[in-house]
């Protein structure tokens, strides 16, 4: 069984000052009210805040600056991600761009979609979504089969997305496409690509979640033609692109903080002297989390240091999504609560139902809990 | 090596290699199946000591290696690895406590009291020294080691730092279910000279239970590593229907949820491990022992479950390490005492103060 590379990463000083800057950009925006913290978190969408965050240079931090980015270390990042997800902030306008699609463009796109989209994202202007899930391509990505042809003049794609988030606010998708035989590995034959949700051929169909949100999307292409020079990586290199995409995706703080503010609305309304049950109950909690903000951060330290952690990556959201999925039940268990979404006068059960409603989505998406299961196992040896 | 220490300066990695080698040697199924908790095991301990192990957290400058906390810890759950059945942990923080408080080192073995978070001893001033009074039960190798360092109260609400000579009279000696020796000793008016006895600051409310506590920590990490190994190695040899167990979805998604397990106890012993020299460390090593002790048994659940019967017998070195578990998440307060004093420390400070406790921006 190989070694876990966890450790508790003392930050540089960057990082110190940019989480610190970040908590007292974040103090303004509640002071302000800006965004009511309660019911939001990283997957809540807040176009004005991205743009807030970007003037503040909050977004890209760790790109060129040639590209509108900071040149900070991926542990600035994390220490300003995880103040933004621990005050509750709607980051999701710009959360995919900044957490994956700009990375990827940025190391494998071509000279013109890094000049010409990664600024836009800096700025908190420009937005993303992942076109990885199909109909029929869930868990088993190896079996997408939107298709990419040649043609004169760059790439034409037919085929489908879905539970494509922010497909509707995004600018852009990037889109995982077959372009050759798969192989016995079934790994080869993909290629990602750079959609302009705003050329013709493409079509965005809402598809609203349980909470009666509408955050996800199917989304149809029509020989919708993409020049070559938004082409992400060599023809055929979309396998490993994707795979090392999902140590950034699955390692974040956004693992596990995804209902942080309703264990500050319980700890809120347990008050200074909780009884036995509750000080035990909120204690096993926060000893989760302390656990998983190490764990993040670690994992954050060794991809700075270039190194792809896929097995930590994996084992931080399968604990971290684990916890978030937790603590509405545990709330339950301690106070009455009747959660609802519309009683303005009950913050704790607007946070509840809130929390509630989403869980099932915290264990689902970016990898099954099952299949990160797989994946650890495989880590262990076992496959 | 077998172990998960990532350490990254020179000395603690030739360290780490020599109790490597040390363990291997020295501890087999068969010397762990022999011991018995009557008696001292000169054999594993005279070589340990010999190799300067039981100061590695002592200061350099006071004749200790001074290795970090991490380091330390990842010595400590090397041993925890092997199941070593000596006081090594204890000593380890004992000699590093008593060098911070005094400068000097303490001579051989020692053991850390209370371990039983309900014990209480007080001490009060004597013509010839303090007199302390008191039971404390479960003292890990209470009747076998040289010294015991210990908490104790003074009428007035004030915390000491106790030296007790070791093969004190103790009213019983029980075995935990490792079979390690655990002793009940009773304090009744004995005197103790002033030179072993100094004012204690850290944290007194939880006397040297987050030192106890985080040393049971580490030791639950190297035991829980050790299961899973076992379990890993056995999944992938154990055949059944024609292929290895472990090539069942079932076992595998069993032993991806212990390696969780493991991985948020080795994580939250990191954070603690970070935090020694800062003025929370008992709040962190407090979420070490609750974290690692709830991974504790969840984890050895698991591995029994993944060996099937053979992991129930002695013909199998499972029970070495699972054993060891379930005695050591009890030891130095449980999980439900640390999450209780948690849970209380974060409710009394608000919601407001709960996040810069816990991002790592300090």
């Amino acid at each position: 069984m190989p070694n876990f590379n966890f450790e508790s990463p003392r930050l540089p000083a960057e990082a110190l000052s940019e989480g610190m800057r970040a908590r007292r950009f974040l103090e303004t925006e509640l002071a302000e009210q800006r965004y009511p913290a309660h019911l939001t978190s990283w997957s809540s969408f807040d176009a004005g805040f991205s743009r807030r965050a970007g003037a503040a240079g909050f977004i890209g931090m760790t790109w060129p600056k040639v590209y509108g980015g900071r040149e900070l270390s991926g542990l600035a990042r994390f220490a300003v991600t995880a103040e933004m997800l621990a005050a509750g902030a709607p980051t999701f306008a710009h959360w995919i761009a900044d957490r994956q699609s700009g990375p990827q463009i940025l190391t494998h796109g071509s000279e013109r979609a890094r000049r010409e989209i990664l600024p836009r994202i800096c700025r908190g202007e420009c937005y993303f979504g992942i076109g990885m899930s199909e109909p029929n391509s869930g868990s088993d990505l190896a079996a997408v089969r939107t298709k990419a042809t040649r043609h004169a003049d760059g790439w034409r794609i037919n085929g489908s997305k879905i539970w494509t988030s922010n497909a509707h606010h995004a600018h852009y998708l990037i889109v995982l496409a077959r372009t050759g035989e798969p192989g016995p590995d079934r790994h080869g034959g993909l290629t990602q690509f750079i959609a302009d949700l705003s050329k013709p051929g493409v079509t965005v169909r809402p598809i609203y979640n349980l909470a009666g949100a509408h955050e996800f999307n199917e989304v149809f292409f029509d020989d919708f033609a993409i020049p070559d020079d938004m082409v992400v990586g060599r023809e055929g290199s979309g396998w490993d692109m994707v795979t090392r995409e999902l140590a950034f995706e699955r390692s974040g703080p956004d693992r596990f903080l995804s209902d942080y503010r309703l264990l500050l609305a319980l700890i809120d309304r347990v008050g200074a002297e909780p009884n036995a049950h509750q000080a035990t109950e909120i204690g096993r909690l926060v000893s989760h989390l302390t656990a998983l903000v190490t764990m993040s951060a670690s994992v954050a330290a060794l991809l700075d240091k270039g190194i792809s952690p896929n097995l930590e990556a994996a084992l931080v959201k399968d604990v971290g999504t684990n916890f978030e999925r937790d603590v509405p039940e545990v709330v339950r268990r301690l106070v009455p609560i009747e959660p609802s979404a519309d009683r303005e006068d009950d913050p704790l059960g607007q946070a509840a139902a809130q929390a509630i409603l989403h869980a099932p989505s915290f264990t689902l998406r970016g990898g099954t809990r099952e299949i990160l299961r797989g994946m650890i196992a495989r880590g262990l040896g076992l496959r | 090596m077998s172990e998960q220490a990532i350490v990254t300066d020179d000395i603690s990695i030739v360290v780490q290699d020599q109790a490597d080698r040390l363990f291997s040697s020295l501890i087999t199924a068969k010397t762990l199946a022999e011991l018995d908790h009557e008696r001292w095991p000169a054999e594993l301990w005279d070589p340990i000591a010999g190799a300067g192990l039981p100061l590695a957290l002592a200061p350099e400058e006071g004749g200790g290696i001074g290795l970090s906390m991490a380091a330390a810890g990842a010595l400590i759950a090397l041993a925890g690895y092997h199941a070593a059945p000596v006081p090594l942990g204890e000593t380890i923080f004992a000699q590093s406590i008593w060098a911070r408080a005094t400068g000097t080192l303490l001579e051989g073995s020692a053991s850390l009291a209370p371990a039983n978070a309900a014990d209480c001893v007080s001490v009060e001033a004597a013509v010839d020294g303090y007199r302390l009074t008191g039971r404390i039960r479960s003292v890990p190798w209470g009747n076998q080691v040289a010294n015991i360092l210990l908490c104790a109260e003074s009428v007035g609400g004030r915390w000491f730092l106790v030296l007790l000579p070791g093969f004190l009279t103790w009213s019983t000696v029980s075995a935990n279910l490792a079979g390690e020796p655990r002793a009940d000793i009773v304090l009744d008016g004995i005197v103790v000279p002033a030179e072993h006895v100094r004012p204690y600051s850290l944290e007194a409310t939880s006397g040297l239970l987050p030192f106890g506590g985080l040393l049971r920590a580490f030791q639950m990490v190297g035991a829980m590593r050790r299961a899973l190994d076992l379990s890993v190695q056995y999944a992938g040899e154990r055949q059944q229907f024609g292929k290895p167990i472990g090539k069942f979805q079932a076992i595998q998604q069993m032993l991806a949820d212990a390696a969780g397990q493991l991985a948020a106890a080795e994580a939250a012993c990191a954070r603690a491990a970070a935090e020694w020299d800062g003025a929370d460390f008992a709040f962190f090593a407090g979420v070490a022992k609750a974290r690692a002790g709830e991974a504790a048994g969840r984890v050895a659940e698991i591995c029994h479950q993944a060996h099937g019967a053979i992991g129930f017998t002695q013909e199998h070195s499972l029970h070495f390490f699972t054993r060891r578990l379930w005695s050591w998440r009890d030891e130095y307060g449980n999980e439900t005492y640390w999450q209780s004093s948690i849970g209380q420390s974060v409710c009394g400070a608000g919601d407001a103060d709960l996040w810069p406790r816990l991002a790592p921006l300090s």
